[in-house]
């Protein structure tokens, strides 16, 4: 439903874990997004807004926060679907330390990427042919169902148990997991299985879906999480993991 | 939660559920009867079908119940894991004593 | 003041994953008072029977029926996270869980219909 006022009311998060929400008229104008009103305040109202975006078109990530309560990509999110009432309130992403006003440090996302050994684990060198891979088979089907993951961090900001648990690594690493489990190029199995087995591992979720429902990829990182939560189940009775 | 306590979370789980069919059929059938103490105990006592399987049953609620009671703990409170752990496994001690004294006292003529 | 709490929960499936922890909870709560109700049967059945009687008043035929329900949903909340977790994804899962407390409360229906 798109609202017809000349002008937005938009409350902007400002400070950091404390703070305030700050209120700015913002002239409204055709297929706006709230990348453009976020900058409109920060170019005419008040140049002392901290913000991040970067390729503004969906497809870098960078300018996700919570619009109206929802972790959204900003410069994707038309105005006119999401303020019928002529009111926004943007924030910074959720379960993320606030660094200042809608900028958030993403550290602790990637460090997590890292724990749940989302790292890509080489078997052949530049010498060796290069591997052919099918795009039909069921492994790399399910692995191709999440690579397009580009760690905006919205799954991450929308999950009840990363919030409730700090341990928990989240669905943008355990997804990242899953596609390289099925990556017959992959080596590192071993070693990946046994950190996603962990405590704060895969087996943390409690399959929410938020995150399925909040990606901006239409990614799915319960049915990843699944997933994982099979094949180490098998490897853990196979004796293969150290619980 | 880690892949072991996962494992005994969801095995306790599946055993049950058949368990749980039956004995809502069996809430069904005593609470419909209006059956009195000595009606129901005439049923129960000497029966080692019924110490069976409710045996088993208290065996997996009592693994089930703590395992999710410390998710719980850990989660809804700010415990730490040990900590959660030690009043998980305390929690199911509780069950499992309790539900096989209930065993006994209505299985045992 | 603290940046505001996200507004997305009160999805289907963010209520039913509550549904399932609280009933959960609830039942673990109610379990050992079960057992302590059929232990009285240790010294034989007079006890036993004069708990059943107090049982029978409408106010705990109602709270049982209210336990009917946990004990439904829970199973059938269950079933359906060991359905995600085991077998290939399926989609509909917020029709699932709807379904599910659904039916949780006919069978909580049927049974306060039958003992009252």
């Amino acid at each position: 439903m798109s609202g017809t006022h000349s002008e937005l009311s938009v409350s902007v998060w400002r400070g950091t874990r404390e703070g305030r929400y700050q209120t700015y008229a913002v002239p409204q104008r055709e297929s706006q997004t709230v990348l453009d009103v976020v900058t409109f305040v920060q170019r005419h109202i008040d140049p002392t807004l901290s913000y991040r975006f970067a390729c503004r078109v969906g497809v870098c990530g960078s300018c996700a926060m919570t619009v109206n309560g929802r972790p959204r990509w900003t410069c994707r999110t038309h105005v006119s679907k999401v303020a019928g009432d002529g009111h926004l309130e943007i924030g910074p992403l959720e379960n993320l330390p606030v660094i200042k006003d809608l900028t958030t440090d993403m550290e602790v996302f990637f460090e997590k990427w890292q724990q749940a050994q989302g790292v890509f684990a080489p078997t052949k060198t530049r010498h060796d042919a290069i591997a052919q891979i099918r795009p039909d088979t069921p492994a790399r089907i399910a692995a191709d169902a999440g690579i397009e993951c580009i760690n905006c961090g919205v799954c991450y900001a929308g999950c009840d148990t990363v919030r409730w648990n700090s341990d928990y690594l989240g669905p943008a690493a355990l997804t990242r997991a899953w596609t390289l489990l099925n990556d017959e190029r992959d080596g590192g199995n071993a070693a990946r299985l046994q950190a996603i087995s962990a405590t704060g591992g895969c087996h943390a979720c409690h399959s929410h879906q938020t995150c399925q429902e909040l990606c901006p990829q239409a990614l799915n990182p319960t049915a990843s999480i699944a997933g994982l939560k099979r094949r180490t189940t098998a490897a853990y009775l196979r004796g293969e993991i150290i619980a | 939660m880690n892949v072991r306590l996962y494992v005994w979370q969801r095995t306790t789980a599946a055993i049950m559920a058949p368990l749980v069919l039956v004995h809502i059929a069996v809430i069904f059938y005593a609470t419909r009867q209006g059956m009195s103490a000595a009606d129901i105990l005439s049923r129960t006592q000497g029966s080692i079908a019924w110490a069976a399987y409710y045996g088993l049953f208290v065996a997996a609620v009592s693994i089930h119940a703590a395992i999710g009671m410390r998710n719980v703990l850990t989660e809804w409170l700010p415990l730490m894991e040990r900590r959660a752990g030690r009043y998980a496994i305390a929690f199911g001690v509780l069950l499992f004593v309790l539900g096989f004294r209930a065993i006994a006292a209505v299985v045992l003529p | 003041m603290i940046a505001r709490q996200t507004a997305y929960r009160g999805s289907a499936l963010w209520i039913a994953a509550m549904v399932h922890r609280v009933s959960g909870l609830g039942l673990a709560i109610f379990l050992p008072l079960h057992f302590l109700a059929l232990g009285l049967a240790i010294e034989g059945d007079a006890k036993l029977e004069s708990f059943l009687r107090w049982s029978d008043q409408p106010v705990v035929k109602f709270a049982e029926g209210g336990l009917v329900f946990l004990l439904t949903v829970h199973l059938l909340g269950g079933l359906r996270i060991l359905v995600i977790e085991n077998f290939p994804w399926t989609g509909g899962q917020k029709q699932l869980a709807t379904l599910a407390a659904a039916i949780s409360a006919i069978v909580a229906f049927i049974f306060l219909a039958r003992v009252f």
